[in-house]
């Protein structure tokens, strides 16, 4: 095969931000965003109403912003972790195969970009969104906490909260990775929404049952043997980790509970002269969840990279 | 250079089906070149072969000299391409869909702008240019294309079934404006299954059957090669046999009955007043005669059928 001239990522730019704009102005988009920010409004106002009443000091009170669920309504993570994945769905369940079906890919492939450009500028425009979006949230929540709280957050919890929102980016981003797959292996969108919905469904509500499950088949319990609980406990978890929920929901974990000092299971001889409930320096959080950060973007790398070969080898007639 | 399109024994397979099969084709600098034949005939294949949208499975392709495979930015650059059943950006204005293809194509936001409205003009599409797409005829939105393809100012324009779906005025509007590209200088190669259309503003032809050129050529050329001659007089007349009356006459290829009374005369010339002259000579009485050009459609079916014919003997 001979080799191709010129650079792969002529007309990145100008694709990228003609999606990103698209989008900004697009009703669909419009719509998911509205919903994200009712919903995020709404558990944050809910968080500060039970943190008002809660007398104890807190050194991380901003955090508790985030994490702090009132009944009904359940904490801000809580919120991004199920709304998150479904705006980046609705970025990207229709971004190749739109394009088919509007009968202008063949069009934008006649003008001298390469096909790298207009998937990596897709994925990039809409990366460029949820960027913009997850900011937008941010702020808004560290706003309405400063005015309703009358405290200013500390650098440590803005620390915090910008690798929060960096996980948030992450995980979002592997979800669109998703529907970017789907949009290229489906020639109808509605076909690829559905199945990027049905991952999107497998991971959020039955993988928290499925693990288990599957760990209690492969190792079971030996009443004579208490490793085998412990090899349980490892498996199911290693299952459950397969999931960027999981994964997203141990980093927000880390990160917003600064308490938190293992995402694994402790013995209790490992607790030994542990001051139980002192904060991590931020440092150390971070190494906690550097694995699982890790993980979200290779997972987010390899399926990009699995759109990537799928529409390369496409036939561009329609 | 004056040799812009080249392909050498081009193969195309899609699994055992070979959509293009040994295809050698050359179109000069200036042509107005016409790809023609009937729906899955290969042209469409053909078209995405010399822009490096797919890859042939053998045979070599240059493009002004280029190879399409490794040189495809260059190659896309110098050729605009108008592509069958054209699709836009529903949602946005016809400035703004041609402005996000004239950036893909390097240009300034400033030097596009004003290519975008002399290309409008030219289409005359101005006063629809801050419009939405959506609201666009079939006629329009492929005359916008046109406009994509004149702001790129390419060297080479292919047109995939430029007149599809047009009804007959949008039709003649878009022939008119190729032909003055044409004359402009750019090279046009254009697809298209009724070719009886195409056939007046088309220097040269290829007649496609089932993956190979049958037939290439100029259009007069084809019509007296494969029929004889490029004029079809139709005569209707009572008590002679016209075939034998026109035995050995000046400019007559052929004669054919088509129902007793009505012959069909192939001629390389307007043969009308030596046959009136001869059908009166034999005693006959002529009714009626008429006399059209021979048509590309009449060729292609002519050809085709002869080959059919070889194939299943």
């Amino acid at each position: 095969m001979p080799q191709r001239e010129g650079s792969p990522f002529t007309g990145l730019a100008t694709v990228a931000l003609k999606e990103a704009a698209d989008h900004m102005t697009s009703a669909r988009i419009h719509l998911v965003m509205l919903l994200v920010l009712l919903t995020a409004i709404g558990a944050v106002y809910a968080a500060i109403g039970q943190i008002s009443q809660t007398v104890s000091e807190d050194q991380f009170l901003f955090l508790r912003l985030l994490t702090t669920a009132r009944e009904p309504l359940p904490s801000f993570v809580a919120f991004l972790g199920f709304l998150l994945p479904l705006v980046a769905i609705a970025l990207g369940f229709d971004a190749i195969n739109g394009e088919y079906n509007r009968r202008t890919m063949s069009r934008i492939l006649s003008q001298p970009i390469y096909r790298d450009a207009l998937l990596t500028g897709k994925f990039l425009g809409c990366l460029l969104v949820i960027a913009l979006c997850l900011l937008v949230l941010w702020l808004l929540v560290i706003g309405m906490g400063i005015l309703l709280l009358g405290l200013p957050p500390s650098a440590e919890e803005i620390l915090r909260g910008l690798a929060f929102l960096l996980a948030s980016f992450v995980y979002a981003g592997v979800w669109l990775a998703v529907a970017m797959v789907f949009s290229t292996i489906f020639r109808s969108p509605a076909t690829s929404a559905l199945a990027t919905l049905t991952v999107w469904l497998l991971f959020t509500i039955f993988w928290p049952m499925l693990s288990p499950l599957i760990a209690g088949a492969v190792v079971p319990l030996d009443p004579f043997d208490p490793m085998t609980a412990v090899h349980q406990v490892e498996l199911q978890r290693a299952i459950a980790r397969i999931s960027p929920n999981t994964l997203f929901g141990e980093m927000t974990l880390a990160i917003l509970n600064p308490e938190t000092r293992s995402l694994g299971i402790v013995f209790a001889n490992q607790l030994s002269q542990a001051v139980m409930g002192a904060p991590l320096p931020i440092s150390q959080s971070l190494m906690l969840i550097w694995p699982q950060l890790a993980c979200m973007i290779a997972a987010l790398l390899v399926l990009f990279t699995g759109a990537y070969v799928s529409f390369q080898r496409q036939e561009i007639r329609a | 250079m004056n040799t812009v399109i080249e392909t050498r024994n081009l193969v195309k397979r899609y699994g055992r089906l070979a959509a293009v099969d040994g295809l050698d084709l050359t179109v000069e600098r200036g042509e107005v070149f016409g790809l023609l034949g009937p729906n899955g005939s290969g042209k469409t294949t053909t078209i995405l072969l010399l822009l490096g949208l797919t890859e042939p499975t053998s045979g070599t392709v240059r493009v002004l000299g280029l190879d399409p495979l490794r040189n495809p930015l260059e190659v896309k650059r110098r050729v605009g391409y108008l592509p069958d059943q054209i699709g836009f950006y529903d949602n946005l204005t016809a400035r703004e869909n041609l402005l996000y293809t004239a950036r893909l194509t390097g240009l300034s936001t400033v030097e596009a702008n004003t290519r975008i409205a002399e290309a409008l003009e030219r289409v005359r599409l101005t006063h629809a240019g801050d419009r939405r797409v959506s609201t666009f005829s079939r006629g329009m939105r492929q005359r916008l294309g046109l406009a994509e393809v004149l702001i790129k100012r390419a060297e080479v324009a292919i047109l995939d079934e430029p007149t599809s779906g047009l009804d007959p005025q949008s039709t003649q509007e878009l022939l008119e404006l190729i032909v003055e590209l044409g004359r402009e200088g750019i090279t046009i190669v254009l697809s298209s299954h009724l070719l009886t259309m195409v056939q007046t503003i088309c220097n040269r032809v290829a007649l496609f059957n089932r993956g190979r050129i049958g037939l290439m050529g100029r259009v007069t050329d084809l019509t007296s090669d494969v029929l004889g001659g490029t004029h079809v007089v139709e005569v209707e007349a009572e008590g002679v046999d016209l075939r034998a009356a026109l035995e050995g006459a000046p400019h007559i290829t052929g004669v054919t009955e088509q129902r007793p009374g009505l012959w069909r005369v192939d001629a390389d010339a307007d043969a009308r007043p030596e046959i009136a002259r001869r059908v009166v000579t034999a005693g006959g009485l002529l009714r009626t005669m008429s006399i059209r050009h021979t048509t590309l459609d009449e060729v292609y079916v002519r050809f085709f059928e002869e080959d059919k014919i070889h194939a299943a003997a």
